[in-house]
């Protein structure tokens, strides 16, 4: 096959397969330029916003949960901070520790999902985790293990590992006891060796070098790496409150495209993710976790989107010691929530959900009703980046076969984990194929 | 995916997992099975399963599983074609079983929720309905649950593809309740609770940490909901709270959804028929 100049070429990959939630992506090159690139999601909306609407205060937490089976529970903690940040309620230290010892259960089991079952197979030159576990049966059950582990810590915390259901506004509808919490020890040691594995057996991977020039968006947590608060801050030096931001961060519905795309200022696209927050927070990360991204290579800054799953196995070894610190240091807050009382008013909550970060914000009435919700999930952020990324990808691989490109452009989108079933459910649905 | 060296008998069925308006939790709950994964994937070929491969093998199927529910003119056309290359269709969640908490659409004025979300409407192509799959195509087996409890999936797989039929309980959440030990909170006056009339499976998650029910599995084989809606207001629960229990992610489940109207709200009672077509444009 020949790809000189004048033959025109048009990549089509219906279907990405091995991201959550269904999208396209759809390449054009003439003439060695790329001339047009769009990933197209097609998943049919679910108006979130809409039916959010008339509903209870308390309720946004188990509705949003089911935006997304992979990250409900960064849906969850997003509601909570947005509705007690209308009431002005503060929740205590415990309770704070609780959720994020719960949302790291949540990042482990995605990120072990996303780097083994999703990811991994794409270096490796195989179709899917079964193919992977026919060559190498250890490593997608270490994967698993980790997996496993991430679950139970859920479940143990939250009642079960999909949409938890002992999340409340205001903390938990009960503190699990000691004993519980205790008995996830042994299985996060196992798992932050595991998770080191990963990270050195990530490492061996080749990544096609492919250098991005990302405007990073992530938390910033004083003294420690974000997960469930913090303030948005940008690579340009933004520091902002989450409403600063909410306000910031401008969606446009754009015709024919099939997502809002969030502009900051409504002028520049920008990256949320494991890359971003790993730039804005390496220097704070535990010493295991930064030893090992050390070793692996990793510098600072990593803007490899290849390497996101570097970066992402080191999150894991972040998240397993996080979640072993805070095991060890459990008390059980009593009460298990704090009261909140409504109060008309508007309210934001920010949190790094594992694929980025997760924007809700709420109008709510003296009675609790909602009147108006507003989430911003990380794909829609993403969205004109991992575009400008496919851009890049394909100018950079003229020389692959169709089907490597093809393989390689789909690679680019698994970069950033998007959940397209969260981005899509607020977003433009209809397929438009030219 | 190849077939395992040394199977040279019956090839392995093909199993597919078909994806329409949901959240990907009744799919991942397949992933969650760790255990049980790489075991699931050498008794039969997963032949279509997007959130987990990029290969697929095309129909016919001999099981597929569906999540989601049917929100677009072009998936009212999708399941129908899965249908026929389909051996047994199984439906699993509350999005394909009842249309998901997406369904409150069908409550609401054609056209309203779009305008709420979208700058420009006219661009969106989907129905004013989400429909469970059953209303649409014949359906084999439904598995209920926002999300589906992963042992339940295991046994629908291991039922079908024995040829027998799955043993899931179509009684209420109370009795997992009593058999954990947990506190009634309807007589203990803990709140309001859907358990009574709730389809049991969960293990009683919500009892156990001291939540009422809130209906994750839909409405059981029998139910008198009348009578639970009616216990649960005399108990000081305000009929708006007692509706919006009603009416979340099987609020398209024919009791749940009455006893939501009976209770005033928190939506008007439902414009369409009970096929749900009304609302194709």
């Amino acid at each position: 096959m020949t790809h000189g100049s004048g033959v025109r070429r048009s990549l089509g990959v219906e279907g990405i397969s091995r991201v959550e939630g269904e999208g396209s992506l759809r390449v054009e090159v003439r003439d060695g330029t790329v001339t047009d690139v769009a990933l197209d999601i097609f998943e049919p909306p679910r108006f979130f916003e809409a039916l959010l609407v008339g509903r209870h205060f308390t309720e946004a937490p188990d509705i949003t949960a089911r935006i997304c089976g992979i990250c409900p529970v960064a849906y969850q903690m997003s509601a909570c901070a947005a509705m007690e940040n209308a009431c002005g309620v503060a929740v205590g230290h415990r309770v704070q520790s609780l959720r994020r010892l719960l949302y790291c259960g949540e990042w482990i089991q995605s990120h072990a999902l996303h780097i083994y079952l999703l990811h991994a197979p794409d270096f490796l030159g195989c179709a899917d985790a079964v193919e992977l576990a026919e060559r190498d049966r250890g490593a997608v059950e270490r994967g698993l293990d980790i997996k496993r582990t991430g679950n139970l810590v859920m479940s143990t915390i939250g009642g079960r590992a999909v949409h938890p259901v002992n999340v409340r506004v205001g903390g938990f509808y009960r503190a699990p006891d000691r004993d519980a919490v205790a008995a996830l020890r042994e299985p996060l040691a196992r798992a932050r060796d595991d998770a080191l594995a990963t990270v050195a057996w990530v490492s061996g991977f080749e990544f096609p070098d492919v250098v991005g020039d990302y405007r990073f968006v992530a938390l910033r947590d004083p003294g420690r790496y974000p997960i469930e608060g913090g303030r948005p801050a940008s690579s340009e030096g933004l520091d902002l409150s989450p409403a600063e931001f909410a306000d910031l961060a401008v969606e446009e519905h754009v015709a024919h495209s099939t997502a809002l795309h969030a502009r900051l200022a409504g002028r520049d696209p920008y990256l949320t993710g494991p890359l971003a927050r790993f730039a804005h927070n390496a220097g704070v990360l535990p010493p295991v976790a930064l030893e090992a991204a050390t070793a692996a290579g990793l510098g600072p800054v990593c803007s490899n989107p290849f390497q996101s799953i570097l970066v992402r196995s080191v999150e894991l070894v972040f998240a397993c010691d996080e979640a072993l610190a805070l095991v060890e240091a459990y008390e059980p807050p009593d009460p298990p929530a704090a009261e909140v009382m409504p109060r008309p008013g508007i309210g934001t909550g920010v949190t790094e959900a594992p694929r980025g970060l997760l924007l809700h914000q709420y109008e709510i009435d003296a009675d609790g009703t909602i009147v108006k919700a507003r989430i911003m999930p990380p794909t829609s952020q993403n969205q004109l980046t991992i575009e400008a990324d496919l851009r890049r990808v394909v100018e950079g691989g003229l020389g692959l076969d169709d089907a490597d490109l093809q393989w390689r452009c789909e690679q680019a989108v698994r970069n950033h984990d998007p959940c397209i079933s969260c981005a899509a459910h607020f977003l433009d649905v209809s397929v438009v194929t030219t | 995916m190849t077939a395992p060296t040394g199977t040279t008998a019956r090839p392995r069925p093909l199993l597919a997992v078909w994806k329409f308006a949901s959240c990907d939790g009744c799919q991942l709950t397949l992933l969650d099975c760790e255990d049980d994964l790489l075991a699931l994937a050498a008794a039969v070929d997963i032949a279509h399963f997007t959130e987990m491969s990029r290969s697929t093998t095309a129909g016919p199927y001999d099981v597929s599983l569906v999540e989601g529910s049917i929100t677009t003119p072009v998936d009212a056309e999708r399941i129908v074609e899965i249908r026929a290359l389909s051996g047994v269709v199984v439906t699993i969640g509350a999005c394909a079983t009842a249309g998901g908490i997406q369904g409150l659409r069908n409550f609401a004025a054609s056209g309203a929720y779009a305008s709420t979300v979208y700058a420009h409407p006219e661009y969106i192509d989907a129905l004013d309905t989400s429909t469970p799959v059953s209303a649409h195509i014949e359906v084999d087996y439904e598995l209920h649950g926002c999300p589906i409890d992963r042992g339940q999936l295991l046994e629908v797989l291991t039922a079908t593809l024995a040829g027998r039929t799955p043993v899931i309980p179509g009684h209420p959440v109370c009795h997992e309740c009593k058999a954990r030990g947990a506190v009634c909170l309807v007589v203990a006056g803990g709140g309001t609770c859907l358990g009574p009339v709730t389809r049991a499976g969960c293990g009683a998650l919500c009892p156990a940490v001291g939540r009422g029910c809130f209906g994750c599995f839909g409405p059981a084989d029998t139910t008198n909901t009348v009578s639970l809606a009616s216990h649960l207001v005399t108990a000081g629960a305000a009929p708006i709270d007692v509706s919006r229990l009603f009416a979340t992610f099987n609020a398209g489940a024919p009791a749940f959804a009455d006893e939501a109207a009976a209770q005033g709200g928190p939506v008007p009672v439902p414009r369409t028929g009970p096929d749900g077509h009304e609302g194709e444009r």
